[in-house]
């Protein structure tokens, strides 16, 4: 079972947490907190796996990580699920990020976090595997977006945007 | 004025351009204050723009409670776009522990028949991440029927769901069990790697599922033969591997149900055998099947070549470059360290050189892995490896790796002079590392090898000549030094190089523990304890460690007071019976703090001896305990006692029952002279039957005060006495408010109880002194 699925970039800010454990608030930010002190220790020619930190159950659970240019992927798990798997899973995930963002990179992260919620949603759920077919993902995703879309909009006054943001491109796969 | 609301966008725009954390609190309590004003006012419009503000700073830390109710609302919306924020809030805010939690049943309930899919999804998801044990209960009949449902979209979410469900109430497994049959013979990836989880997750729970499912193993092996041999599938490979996802999936079922069986492992035989040699390894999908293929072979009963060949599989993983390889097949040869002990041994000079690796979760399993592999025949060559590798380790490791090498000495230790060293060599490595009883292990381990201590002493004293910073050798070798000082000064011991010690180095050294600021409380008092024994065991004279002993008598440190008072008070008064207190210990039962035990039997025999100097009273005492001493029965009838017993004395005896309790034994009048009465109570608390409580109670009747009133007692030798301070020294007349005082007497001998008192006061202008003793005391007092 995955206990938790979380993303921060290289100084620790958070840029998706998702748990499916119940935690309260303040532990959900210390687990980000050590999870981060924990994953930012290790060097670059190491393992991808280290020991759960003792908030989210110790030894019993494993912290497995990625690390991509400025952000860290962090899947922690407990011992039913393969190691190896869930490296690929974490590789999948980033690879229909890419095909949903166009090239994504952190600030997609940033500014559309609640669209990364919803695409993670449809790869795990409840805490196991739903569906690693990168396809079928981006189907069903592009599929709620026209749901979304075709809905009557809002009536807003709209800010002027005063800058436009350049994006760089953060990401190399 | 319209206040119009930030999109999502321009509130993390602004977020980012703060540029201290005050001023990032500043602008999200801001937002978060026009977030509730228009959760309050209701607006309908913008709610869902609300409460991904709201998550969003939510994630980053801030409180975001107040949306709770609003991801209700936004999930009774009929809108999508309002359902997606409100299901993704209510799976961030609204878990089992929150109030409004049961409140989004209904609404899931109403989604889950709803017929729009992506709808359905939305609420099953929801379901199965926050789904409560009561929810689960509730909903499981709609979830059972989207089971069979034609849509695979709903019906892979579905099969998930129902794996939360039997998680949270077991009891659901006989609804979700038969739809398994089916759901197996779907096409669609998703619906059978939903399935095989459900499968597992019901034969893990109950045995009875377990034998149910044997059924299917044929169909599982087909599935798996479908995706090894089918070669390139666009859709669902991963590096040239077909869906290694549910492959690894089919596997961990497999083992499970082949687990103790010897049918359904043949069935599988060839098949693992056929993706053991298959599997492309170039990849990290590839690995991954084989690694899980490589422990189901282990876990069932399969052939015996199959295993050689698996295991020699993990072998060569050991030797991979990749780390994570190597990672995994550490975990996996531990797993089977077990059952399979000798085929893990023969890997073991691979894993011991995966100690020297850097990476710290590497060299942690290859610790574990090390440790469980050790025997009695290999373990003078592994404590050496560990032994080194205690000394280049990380701190984080340093104790399970110390603790490992004591473990693994004391079970396989070859000799007790092997076993010794070790203990050294780890003390001195990694001293502050070891538990707490590695002392006390070492000590008994030591005084129990009688043709070792000669050895041990010398390898100790030059340890600690070296270094006294590492606390528990310095313990150690300060009792070592203490008793066998005399072997230190000896001479020639053929194990060792000879060792020319002079009594003044040793005491110098003791000496530079006592005064070191590295020595913890307690080493400073095994430091002294051997100072002083040393005073027997050394042929000079004991100046100085008379003066060390007097020094230390004014210590601050309470406890080393204590001794020092004591020790000294042995070489002022007891000097005759100093040899016999301070002869060599005898060997001590293993288990519990033996040697503090040991210590503290010898200090309370001191502190009887000296008779707690610190009480006030102790010269008055002591005369008081020559009258008693040795005379028992001697009628000296003491100077104007009163009445003796049986005469008009009353004793005011409450009649008693036939076996009085323990803790109501009858008061006893002792003593009255002109109106001023003295009564003893009596009580003796049931946890400790060693103690006696007397309350002394003075009462006067008559019509003077009774000023000046001292009562003193003495006991007979073997008991323990203690008196506290009286409540006043003044016994008003005409009945006032007595004067008490209470005495703990310790009778841990049980020994019949003498009582002597002393009373002196002034009375109607005149100084009493009366010395008497207390006849007639109860048996129940000590027995």
């Amino acid at each position: 079972m995955i206990k938790a699925i979380l993303i921060f970039n290289n100084h620790g800010k958070p840029r998706l947490s998702k748990f499916y454990q119940p935690y309260s608030e303040d532990t959900q930010q210390q687990i980000i907190r050590e999870t981060f002190h924990l994953v930012s220790k290790r060097d670059e020619n190491v393992c991808n796996f280290l020991e759960g930190g003792l908030l989210i159950g110790g030894s019993d659970n494993k912290l497995i990580y990625r690390h991509y240019a400025t952000l860290y992927f962090v899947f922690c798990v407990d011992s039913s699920e393969s190691e190896l798997g869930i490296l690929d899973l974490i590789q999948v995930f980033v690879e229909t990020l890419d095909k949903c963002f166009e090239n994504v990179c952190e600030l997609d992260l940033i500014f559309h976090v609640d669209k990364v919620h919803n695409i993670l949603a449809e790869m795990v759920m409840g805490g196991m595997v739903l569906e690693t077919n990168m396809n079928e993902i981006v189907t069903q995703i592009d599929a709620q977006n026209k749901l979304e879309k075709s809905e009557p909009p809002v009536m807003e006054v709209h800010l002027q945007k005063s800058t436009l943001l350049e994006r760089k491109r953060f990401l190399h796969l | 004025m319209v206040v119009s609301s930030l999109k999502l966008q321009d509130l993390i725009e602004e977020i980012r351009g703060a540029k201290t954390q005050a001023q990032e609190r500043e602008v999200i309590q801001k937002e978060c204050a026009h977030i509730r004003a228009s959760f309050r006012d209701g607006d309908p419009l913008h709610r869902h723009r609300q409460l991904a503000k709201l998550l969003y700073v939510h994630m980053l830390g801030y409180p975001a409670h107040f949306g709770q109710m609003e991801c209700l609302k936004l999930i009774a919306s009929p809108r999508f776009t309002d359902k997606r924020v409100g299901y993704l809030g209510a799976m961030l805010l609204l878990d089992e522990r929150q109030d409004a939690h049961l409140l989004i049943t209904n609404s899931i309930k109403n989604d889950l028949s709803q017929g729009i899919q992506a709808v359905q999804g939305l609420a099953l998801c929801t379901l199965s991440t926050v789904g409560s044990a009561e929810m689960c209960r509730d909903l499981a009949t709609e979830v059972e029927k989207l089971l069979l449902q034609p849509g695979s979209y709903v019906r892979k979410k579905a099969v998930l769901t129902a794996v939360h469900m039997i998680r949270k109430v077991p009891e659901l497994s006989n609804i979700f069990l038969p739809p398994c049959a089916q759901l197996l013979h779907e096409r669609h990836h998703g619906i059978l790697l939903g399935t095989i989880t459900l499968i597992t997750e019901l034969c893990e729970r109950s045995p009875a599922a377990l034998k149910h499912f044997r059924k299917v193993v044929p169909q599982l092996v087909q599935i798996l033969q479908t995706l090894v041999t089918t070669g390139y599938s666009v859709e669902h490979s991963i590096s040239g591997v077909s869906d290694p996802f549910l492959q690894v999936q089919i596997l961990r079922l497999l083992r499970i149900l082949g687990r103790n069986h010897e049918e359904s492992s043949e069935i599988m035989n060839d098949l693992l055998a056929q993706v053991a040699t298959n599997t492309d390894t170039s990849r990290n999908a590839g690995n991954a099947v084989l690694f899980e293929t490589v422990l189901t072979i282990m876990d069932i009963r399969s052939a015996a070549g199959l295993r050689v060949l698996a295991v020699n599989i993990l072998g060569r993983f050991l030797l991979n470059n990749d780390k994570n390889i190597r990672y995994v097949a550490l975990t996996s040869l531990l797993r089977m360290v077990q059952s399979d002990h000798s085929a893990v041994q023969r890997h073991r000079p691979t894993v011991v050189e995966c100690l020297r690796e850097p990476d710290a979760s590497l060299s942690r399993r290859a610790l574990e892995l090390s440790l469980a592999l050790v025997n009695s025949s290999n373990v003078r060559a592994m404590t050496q490896e560990l032994q080194s590798f205690l000394e280049s380790c990380l701190p984080d490791l340093r104790a399970d790796c110390a603790s490992g090498i004591l473990l693994a000495a004391e079970r396989f230790a070859p000799t007790k002079r092997w076993h010794i060293d070790t203990i050294l060599r780890v003390l001195t490595t990694a001293g502050t590392h070891v538990r707490d009883d590695a002392v006390a292990n070492l000590t008994q381990l030591i005084g129990g090898a009688q043709e070792l201590h000669a050895y041990s002493v010398r390898r100790l004293y030059s340890a600690l000549a070296e270094d006294i910073s590492q606390q528990p050798l310095v313990q150690v070798a300060a009792w070592c030094i203490g008793e066998y000082g005399d072997l230190l000064l000896e001479g020639g011991c053929e194990e060792t190089e000879p060792l020319q010690v002079e009594e003044e180095k040793v005491l110098a050294l003791l000496e530079k523990v006592l005064q070191s600021h590295m020595s913890l409380p307690a080493t400073r008092g095994y430091a002294l304890t051997a100072l002083m024994k040393l005073s027997t065991r050394l042929r000079g004279d004991n100046n100085r460690i008379r003066q060390v002993v007097s020094i230390y008598g004014s210590c601050l440190d309470v406890e080393l007071q204590q001794r020092a008072v004591e020790y000294n008070t042995l070489f002022r008064k007891y000097d005759h019976m100093r040899a016999a207190i301070l002869e060599k210990m005898p060997l001590v039962e293993r288990g519990g703090t033996q040697d503090e035990e040991a210590k503290e039997s010898k200090e309370a025999q001191l502190s009887e001896a000296a008779l707690v100097p610190t009480e006030p009273q102790a010269s008055k005492l002591l005369d008081l305990l020559d009258l008693l001493d040795g005379t028992f029965g001697a009628t000296q009838p003491p100077p104007a006692l009163e009445p003796s017993p049986g005469g008009t004395l009353v004793h005011l005896l409450d009649l008693p029952c036939a076996s009085p309790a323990p803790a109501s034994i009858p008061n006893l009048r002792v003593f009255e002279r002109e109106g001023l009465q003295l009564n003893l109570s009596f009580v003796r608390p049931p946890g400790t039957p060693a103690l006696l409580l007397i309350t002394v109670t003075a009462v006067n009747t008559s019509g003077a005060d009774v000023t000046h009133f001292v009562c003193q007692a003495a006991v007979p030798k073997s008991f323990h006495l203690q008196l506290q301070a009286p409540s006043g020294d003044t016994v008003p007349a005409q009945g006032g408010l007595p004067v008490t005082q209470l005495l703990r007497i310790l009778n841990p001998n049980k020994a019949p109880l003498r009582l002597k008192l002393r009373l002196t006061y002034n009375h109607f202008g005149q100084s009493v002194q009366e010395i008497f003793e207390v006849n007639n005391l109860p048996v129940e007092m000590w027995q």
